[in-house]
């Protein structure tokens, strides 16, 4: 048997075959995920995550039913719809998961971020910053004679706009919680 | 009423209420009050073994030969980590594995105590779930569903930490019977439609095959009978994975051998060719699928798995059918019997003369030497001498455990323990001393390699302590033989660090363990050895050097599709190319 001549630097493919039929097609969905709250619940959502090379854009945690430990974990994520599907079947097998649901697919839903954001400065930049402000429905929760602490709620698209509008203005820092989802209308999951 | 006891106790005794009998553990400082509950009873036997890696594996074998959960028990720290490969193993395989790990006592963790070590954390992605019971009172809750989540839908590892603390403190012991069971019940019953979906399709297929996997052996031996039933009354033909040999007979008509990269020619051109491709219990692993975008192109997919996230994973489905291969096989056979059992068997009649021709290939084949023993052959007489017994076949990996897949015939589920998922060398030994553990009375042979061997051999004194008369088949070629293979075909024939170099004397090696060594290199004396393997009452190693540049075929390179497989004289000048080559 011959031995067969390899071009050196020909390695680019990866062990398993990553092409998906649908190209380059990625989606963003929101997937709210119903965990008992226990020690390292968290860990294994963020770990599936990591382990399987998921993406995670945004997520939120935190127990929403104190009687029965129940938390609700809310994760934006991308990728192509076979990925999509991978993420919520990988999710609904860990243990201590209790439901899944893509409120991208079951939605319409509302998405919710909270933001506060330092600015600080004087003059005619710290007056245009309040303008702004009263503009976006942000409110002052910290003031000094040189800075704000604004806190804005609202899509993260408006929260975005904010940022980008009080850049030029001093932005010095910025605190997101991450988007918070529900479906919209009278349907509800437990 | 609930009962007061230490949690050591409690431990003890959930693994009685559970119906376990046997525990594979190695003690350690952090273990020491549940093992001296094991020392005050007599109920569960404990097999001390040499280190903790081979615990787990042997708790596989036992697993995997009985379809109860295998028990392992380890202190903290290197004590757990050691078990990792085999709980990664199991998670693979879906074998049901019940890990109990002792830790550092609670007010410690965290301080970077002596052999402190985050289990837990480290176990999270290679068990099913996880437990760090911090709470005596909550001990016997968690180990009764420890065994829940191990034995329940698709079977896997799970791990239970309990620091010294807990194992000591006194509180409630709860019985299976009054623990709260957790929410998580997997889907058992398939959708009817899927299953009605299926039926039509049977019953139109013209080139239809069942492709099956080690589902079928998770199901139970109820699922490999209604398998057994499906195939005589449809008749169509059937292959399986590695994972799933043994669920049908390999002397059924029906049979056509393993697919996959080194399964039958007739199998994998049936796979590639066929219309309707019926996935039981299988997940399209990519050993099987080759090239993803010629996978089977023609065919109509149905796929049977109780893993929902195994479904349409790698391959897109045409009939998914989430649910247990048993539930589902019952469902399927009752519908399409009441609608007449119909088939297209002119055309299924026809589709079997092609496979009939791909047969006459004779794939399998392989040119015999008068002076050094083919481990084909070798493979070849172990199957005639013992295939009428009462027999086990363990593995280890690498060529020798594609040889035994091809050569062995398994007759009935559970009888074949091989790693399949994750490929661990050093599988073969501690599994084999598993099975011999749960069928005292039985053959148990481990066809190992001279490399796999070594890396559990210290497992021969358990084999030795216990009176476990495991047979120790090594085709010895002095080389990482796949590997080698594999540098042949792919790397330039650079053999970097394929060799055996300093191997032992396998014969002094088995006398020093107190077991029998027996050498044999030539082809006329190997009936002779394997009878003496066989007869002897005890733990043997049987050195059976075979020829050492001998390749295993037929193979479907890497990046190629099923209609593309390398047969043994055919030339491999060019048959994987630069891209294949990444592809493992």
């Amino acid at each position: 048997m011959n031995a067969l001549k390899l071009k050196k630097g020909s390695s680019r493919k990866s062990a398993y075959d990553l092409k998906n039929p649908l190209g380059d097609l990625i989606e963003t969905h929101t997937i709210a995920v119903l965990v008992d709250n226990e020690a390292g619940v968290l860990a294994r959502v963020i770990g599936l995550f990591a382990g399987r090379g998921y993406n995670i854009e945004s997520l939120t945690v935190a127990e929403v039913d104190h009687t029965g430990h129940l938390s609700r974990i809310t994760i934006v994520t991308t990728g192509t719809p076979a990925v999509i599907e991978q993420i919520k079947a990988q999710l609904a097998r860990i243990v201590p998961v209790h439901e899944v649901h893509d409120l991208t697919v079951e939605g319409p839903s509302v998405e919710r971020e909270l933001a506060m954001l330092k600015v600080s400065g004087t003059g005619d930049k710290r007056v245009e910053a309040m303008r702004l402000a009263e503009i976006f429905r942000a409110s002052v929760v910290d003031t000094t004679l040189e800075s704000f602490v604004f806190e804005i709620t609202g899509a993260p698209e408006k929260i975005d706009a904010f940022v980008d509008l009080m850049h030029p203005l001093g932005l010095v820092e910025i605190a997101r919680t991450g988007v918070a989802a529900m479906l919209r209308g009278a349907k509800s999951h437990p | 009423m609930t009962r007061q006891m230490s949690g050591a106790q409690m431990v003890v005794q959930a693994l009685k209420d559970q119906g376990v009998d046997t525990v594979f553990g190695y003690p350690g400082g952090a273990a020491l009050p549940i093992y001296d509950e094991i020392f005050q009873q007599n109920e569960i036997r404990h097999i001390l073994v040499r280190h903790e890696q081979g615990a787990a594996h042997a708790a596989e074998g036992y697993a995997r030969s009985t379809g109860k959960p295998g028990v392992v028990l380890v202190t903290s720290g290197p004590g757990a980590t050691n078990t990792v490969t085999g709980l990664m193993d199991a998670l693979l395989d879906s074998i049901p594995m019940v890990v109990l790990s002792a830790q550092v006592p609670t007010f410690m963790i965290g301080t970077d105590a002596f052999q402190e070590a985050d289990t837990v954390g480290i176990t999270r992605p290679c068990t099913k779930h996880n437990w760090l019971v911090k709470d005596t009172n909550k001990l016997a809750n968690t180990l009764h569903q420890a065994f829940q989540v191990a034995t329940t839908g698709r079977p896997g590892p799970v791990l239970i930490d309990i620091p010294k603390d807990v194992q000591f403190a006194t509180g409630s012991y709860v019985g299976p019977n009054k623990a709260v069971v957790t929410h998580y019940k997997p889907q058992v019953k398939g959708d009817i439609k899927a299953i009605t979906a299926l039926v039509d399709a049977i019953e139109k297929a013209e080139k239809p095959v069942f492709y099956t996997g080690g589902g079928v052996i998770n199901s139970g031996t109820g699922a490999s009978q209604l398998l057994r039933e499906l195939v005589a009354g449809t008749g169509f033909p059937i292959t399986s994975t590695l994972m799933g040999l043994g669920a049908y007979p390999a002397s059924g008509d029906a049979w056509l051998g393993m697919l996959g990269m080194h399964g039958t020619y007739e199998a994998n051109l049936a796979m590639h060719d066929c219309d309707l491709m019926i996935n039981i219990g299988a997940r399209f692993d990519d050993r099987i699928t080759g090239r993803i975008e010629d996978f089977s192109p023609k065919s109509l997919k149905a796929h049977i798995d109780i893993d929902a996230s195994s479904i349409n994973k790698v391959i897109q489905v045409d009939i998914p059918i989430l649910g247990d291969v048993g539930h589902v096989l019952e469902d399927l056979l009752k519908i399409w019997k009441s609608r007449g059992r119909k088939t297209n068997s002119a055309a299924v009649k026809s589709w079997w003369e092609q496979i009939e021709g791909w047969r006459a290939i004779n794939c399998l084949s392989y040119k015999n030497s008068d002076e050094l023993i083919k481990p084909q052959y070798a493979m070849q007489r172990l199957e005639a001498l013992t295939k009428d017994m009462d027999r086990y076949i363990t593995t280890e990996v690498g060529q020798h455990q594609m040889w035994a897949a091809q050569y062995l015939g398994f007759e009935s589920p559970n009888r074949w323990m091989t790693s399949g998922g994750l490929g661990t060398m050093g599988y073969g030994l501690p599994a084999s001393i598993g099975v011999q553990v749960a069928h005292p009375d039985s053959l148990v042979v481990n066809v190992a390699g001279d490399a796999s061997f070594l890396m559990n051999m210290q497992e021969m004194g358990t084999a030795t302590q216990f009176n476990l008369p495991v047979k120790q088949f090594i085709l010895n070629n002095e080389r990482l033989g796949m590997v080698r293979q594999w540098q042949q075909l792919l790397h330039g024939e650079r053999y970097s660090h394929s060799w055996s170099e300093s191997l032992p004397d396998f014969v002094k090696l088995a006398e020093a363990f107190g077991a029998k060594g027996i050498l044999v290199d030539h082809p006329k004396d190997l009936d002779d050895a394997i009878k003496e393997m066989i007869a002897h009452d005890g733990p043997v190693i049987l050195d059976c050097v075979v020829e050492k540049h001998e390749n295993c075929f037929p193979m479907i390179p890497s990046g190629k599709p099923h209609n593309e497989m390398l047969l043994g004289d055919a030339s491999t000048e060019g048959a994987i190319d630069s891209d294949g080559a990444v592809l493992v």
